[in-house]
């Protein structure tokens, strides 16, 4: 089962169906006199036609192509694969959370806006900002929709040569990619030797053309900055606007907060760092929390409370309007606020503690056998620049990825940071235990030494997997984008 | 890495080709070298007109792309459609496959170009 | 101890003599002291699972469900059928616990629905490529109206009134960002007002946004405002549909349209207050490299296998940065995978007949509410499975009296439309049975 190579639409067969709807109980009237015939269609529909057993077989045995948390060890970096707790589920899934329509009237909808005030609330205190905004749809639309907010910040006072967002060279894609949709010009900074923000650099790049710096700290190598309040000083003395990129919160939790750091508006991925699942790529959720300054600009609308009732506030004096539909994905604040509520104030502080001593200990075991980008305290995670002595060999660490699989683990984020050559970035989450880290270390102790004696097992792996490497090249020459027959 | 002489190159590593008032612009093969294999070429349109160091085309690998830049200011008149279907051709003959003809705006913005020898020099010196 | 932390005291104390510090605590001295918290987060401690089940249960069952009522609401979010094998599919845990297929060896799973769906939904639209990765109907359109001007080079957009106000909101609010001129087309009757439109049309224009069937339920002449549209070389027509109309209408690529989008819900997906819904989106091939987000593609494995990967990365922002077509790295991977099972499920005869049956239904509500003159038509055009009426009542009242006979009533049009001051637009779905429907009007029917 493990070689299952089926398409849906090769299962189906004239006549077979999966569905029964109730026979129409109303008159019926012809198709034709109530819509008119030239807007119809006469083709029968390209659909498969399968039966029930046929779905269900197909579409476990595509699951079992897969690799998922609950699978193994998902070590992937700046991605905070962390267990996905079933209660979560559970609770997105009540009849109440989950049938309920987005325009019912407020009075028949109080407890899932009190659960969305709440989490606004439970974001705030932990982040250290005075409103959250719900509805961004994942990480990169918070970072537009943040964006969008020191755009309006700027606007508002008349400040229009606001044009440039810095970023540093060590950010994700994503940063330079949302100041661009945003309307930004991107100024990118280099990082010192030791894999931090150049003051220096930040200096020499601040002007009055600037609007702001975005920022993850801890940063993508695993680093925390600092020197962060002389950068925000900086910033905020040019008149520009500090953005936190909450991509890497899962090492701070409770020891130390974006807003008191001296950042201005702050985005969360609820699908990292407060446990929702991340789908296979998605839906995920990315609220953006504010300081004051910024809480007129907030899309509309925003969850509030009066009295003992709960409200959607259209009010919003400069609001920049409105990022997505309704209110946000909600079904996913559902399971981020169980998980806030499961592990409350202390829960929350012992993750960090956890993930920053797995992610120390792990490094600690392989420093040995590969390039630590920087020999240093990290936090939630590591970068290894590739094998120690690769020189000698032609292996690369996309071959030490792919031997992982055979080995069934998940690698590491491979090739990123791009400032890191060849590199591993390991974030191990809080999730695993000592013994889990252990093994990991043994496979990938073992695989330097195969990259040595056998270095032609890693150049062709994988060989367990349920495919081998596949042709990217062709793929992307002669793109087959679907199903042809 | 190959490097024609009597070609033109600037230091984003393209090479121009002068024939009159017209020229070619391409990739050199130390270019197609750090991309990779090359799936898909980015054109601009004919009588697209483009001032200096502006973007005139793209190139990508799977894991890589990179821009074009225009070396010299200059209007489109032909470009080479053969490589939409067959990128590769960059990778096989990134001197015999150019990618846009123009014609010269200013011809003398060559003199702030690399000859061959000049050209060598400086990936003797990146390498 | 945390039932999700597995670490004990003792594996504690080994790691950190393993590392060389001494307490958890001398990891986190590279945080300044002034920024540190240094004080407990004003939290709730943490709760067991009983206790977190009971409080929000609690507060779930604050919220009156549609199982607790009739849904006659629509407007852009529908209460079709979710066949029962979905909710089995999507929370396999192999899907829902993986992340983006950077390893496709394994990761064929999500690859290959991710490839279905992008064929099933070429398939129902007619045209060449689409793909999971927009977050829904709303932001499709905003990204489909980047996609025209990166396209044409220009910086106008034309959408009528006809589209679904929030979708329009969206619209303004990314484009403000990127300095393109939204210009709204007012609608007559109930639909696009075609005269104004060629008024406002130029070779400004990068794209002409429709929704159809529109925000008033009612089917669009697409045909005659794409001849409009395209009078003006190069500019595109957008045009945002309802997935289950496709069951009954022409293809949008038999109209000529060069961007389909459209709000992918009612594919199976719940309501659940508004999201995580899904966006699709599907255009022509010489285009493809214009879409924002992730794509699958075919290919074979070294030993010749069938195997699918992420493709055209080039485009994507994790290599071009701020070159990318899009900021957009997510997909839409679960409520994807809902669509195709949805899909595949209904499959060539069924998302047909709940098409037909939606709009039978809809019809017939239409016409027992109008039947004693109390609530007029709001428009005389065709319409597929959603109407507007209209009387002396305030919607608010009329809401009220529905609530209280527990039926969801519709959607009251006066915040987006003045000149409908009592309108309401009700959707009726396959769902309905003749007995609600009649229930429905006989409430309406005796409300002073």
């Amino acid at each position: 089962m493990r070689k299952y190579n089926k398409l849906v639409f090769e299962l189906s067969r004239p006549g077979r169906k999966a569905y029964k709807l109730p026979k129409l109980d109303v008159e019926e009237v012809k198709l034709g006199e109530i819509i008119p015939s030239e807007y119809l269609s006469d083709e029968e529909l390209d659909l498969p036609e399968v039966s029930e057993v046929d779905i269900i077989r197909h579409y476990t045995n595509l699951a079992n192509l897969n690799y998922g948390v609950d699978t193994g060890f998902y070590p992937l970096g700046s991605c905070t694969m962390k267990y996905n707790p079933k209660i979560n589920e559970d609770m997105a899934g009540l009849d109440g959370f989950k049938n309920i329509h987005p325009l019912q009237p407020e009075e028949t909808v109080q407890g899932a806006l009190r659960l969305m005030y709440e989490l606004d609330q439970a974001l705030c205190e932990i982040s250290g900002m005075d409103k959250m905004t719900l509805q961004p749809a994942a990480g990169a639309h918070g970072e537009l929709t943040g964006l969008a907010l020191i755009k309006a910040y700027h606007e508002n006072r008349g400040d229009t040569k606001r044009t440039k967002i810095i970023v540093p060279d060590s950010a994700h894609g994503t940063n330079p990619a949302s100041a661009k949709v945003a309307g930004f010009d991107i100024i990118e900074i280099k990082s010192t030797e030791e894999g931090l923000v150049d003051v220096e650099s930040l200096k020499a790049a601040l002007n009055d053309e600037v609007a702001g710096l975005m920022l993850t700290n801890p940063n993508t190598l695993g680093l925390f900055e600092r020197e962060i309040v002389e950068i925000a000083e900086l910033v905020h003395e040019a008149g520009g606007l500090l953005y936190y990129d909450g991509a890497n919160a899962n090492a701070i939790l409770g020891k130390v907060r974006p807003g008191d750091m001296g950042f201005d508006v702050v985005h969360f991925n609820l699908h990292k760092t407060f446990s929702t699942p991340h789908g296979g790529g998605g839906p995920g959720s990315g609220p953006v929390g504010v300081k004051k300054i910024l809480m007129d600009y907030l899309p509309t609308p925003t969850v509030e409370k009066d009295g003992d009732r709960y409200y959607l506030n259209y009010d919003i004096p400069h609001s920049v309007g409105r990022m997505k539909d309704f209110y946000g994905h909600f079904g996913i604040l559902v399971r981020a606020y169980t998980y806030i509520l499961t592990m409350g104030k202390d829960g929350l502080n012992r993750i960090s503690d956890m993930a920053v001593l797995n992610a120390n200990y792990l490094a600690s075991k392989l420093k040995a056998h590969y390039n630590l980008a920087k020999d240093t305290i990290y936090k939630h995670e590591f970068v290894m620049a590739g094998l120690i002595k690769s020189d000698l060999s032609e292996v690369t660490t996309l071959d030490v990825a792919k031997r992982l699989l055979d080995y069934g683990y998940h690698p590491p984020t491979i090739y990123f940071p791009l400032i890191v050559h060849e590199a591993l970035m390991t974030e191990p989450t809080e999730s695993e235990s000592k013994e889990t880290l252990d093994e990991f270390a043994d496979i990938l102790i073992k695989i330097a030494e195969e990259a040595k004696n056998q270095p032609e097992l890693l150049k062709e792996a994988p060989h367990n997997t349920p495919v081998k490497r596949l042709d990217e090249t062709t793929a992307a020459r002669k793109p087959v984008l679907k199903y042809e027959g | 890495m190959k490097v024609l002489k009597d070609l033109y190159y600037t230091k984003d590593h393209e090479w121009v080709k002068v024939d009159g008032d017209e020229g070619y612009i391409g990739l050199t093969d130390y270019a197609q070298d750090q991309l990779g294999d090359i799936v898909y070429v980015e054109l601009p349109e004919v009588d697209d007109e483009f001032e200096k160091d502006e973007v005139v085309s793209a190139v990508e690998s799977v894991k890589a792309a990179s821009d074009v830049y225009m070396p010299v200011s200059g209007k489109i008149l032909e470009v080479n459609e053969a490589l939409l279907d067959e990128p590769a051709l960059l990778n096989e003959d990134p001197y015999k496959n150019w990618i846009v003809k123009f014609e010269f705006a200013d011809k003398s913005q060559l003199d702030e170009l690399m000859t061959s020898e000049e050209y060598e020099k400086y990936l003797e010196e990146e390498v | 101890m945390y039932t999700y932390i597995p670490n004990t005291p003792d594996d504690e104390r080994q790691m950190l003599e393993a590392i060389g510090v001494s307490s958890i605590d001398e990891l986190f001295k590279d945080i300044p002291e002034n920024v540190k918290l240094n004080r407990e987060l004003n939290l709730h401690p943490s709760m067991s699972e009983l206790e977190v089940s009971r409080y929000l249960t609690k507060l779930a069952q604050k919220n009156k469900s549609i199982n607790q009522m009739t849904c006659f609401l629509g407007a852009g979010a529908y209460d079709h059928y979710i066949p029962s094998i979905i909710g089995h599919i999507t929370s396999k845990s192999e899907f829902y616990t993986s992340y983006t297929p950077y390893q496709p060896e394994v990761s064929q799973g999500t690859l290959r629905y991710i490839f279905e769906y992008q064929t099933l939904i070429c398939n129902l639209t007619g045209m060449d490529v689409s793909n999971a990765s927009l977050y829904d109907g709303g932001t499709a359109i905003a990204e489909a109206a980047f996609m025209a001007a990166d396209i044409t080079r220009r910086k106008q957009i034309i959408i009528s009134k006809t589209v679904n106000p929030q979708y329009r909101e969206i619209l303004k609010t990314y484009a403000h960002l990127q300095n393109l001129e939204i210009v709204e087309v007012d609608e007559e009757g109930g639909v696009t007002n075609l005269e104004e439109l060629r008024e406002k049309l130029s070779d400004k224009t990068a794209a002409v946004i429709v929704q159809n069937p529109n925000f008033f339920g009612i089917i669009e002449d697409l045909k005659a405002i794409e001849e409009v549209t395209h009078s003006i070389k190069k500019t595109l027509l957008i045009a945002s549909m309802n997935p289950i109309s496709l069951g009954l209408l022409k293809k949008p690529s038999t109209l000529g349209v060069d961007i389909v989008v459209g709000e992918g819900q009612p594919l199976g997906v719940s309501l659940q207050f508004g999201g995580p819904y899904l966006g699709y989106i599907a255009t022509k091939k010489e285009f493809m490299r214009k879409m924002p987000g992730r794509i699958v593609g075919e290919t074979v494995d070294l030993d010749g296998n069938r195997g699918y990967v992420l493709t055209l990365q080039a485009r994507e922002q994790h290599i071009r940065r701020e070159k990318a077509t899009s900021n957009i790295c997510s997909n839409q991977g679960l409520n994807t995978l809902a669509a195709v099972v949805y899909l595949v499920s209904l499959g060539k005869k069924g998302l047909r007949e709940v098409a037909i049956q939606s709009a039978q239904k809809a019809h017939y509500a239409f016409k027992q509410i109008t039947k004693s003159g109390k609530y007029k038509p709001l428009f005389d055009k065709p319409f597929f499975m959603e109407f507007a009426v209209t009387s002396d009542l305030a919607p608010d009242k009329v809401s009220k009296a529905l609530l209280d006979e527990d039926i969801l009533g519709g959607y009251a049009l006066e915040k987006d439309y003045p000149q409908y001051k009592n309108g309401i637009l009700y959707a009726v779905t396959e769902k309905r049975t003749k007995e609600e429907i009649d229930k429905l009007s006989s409430v309406l029917e005796g409300i002073i």
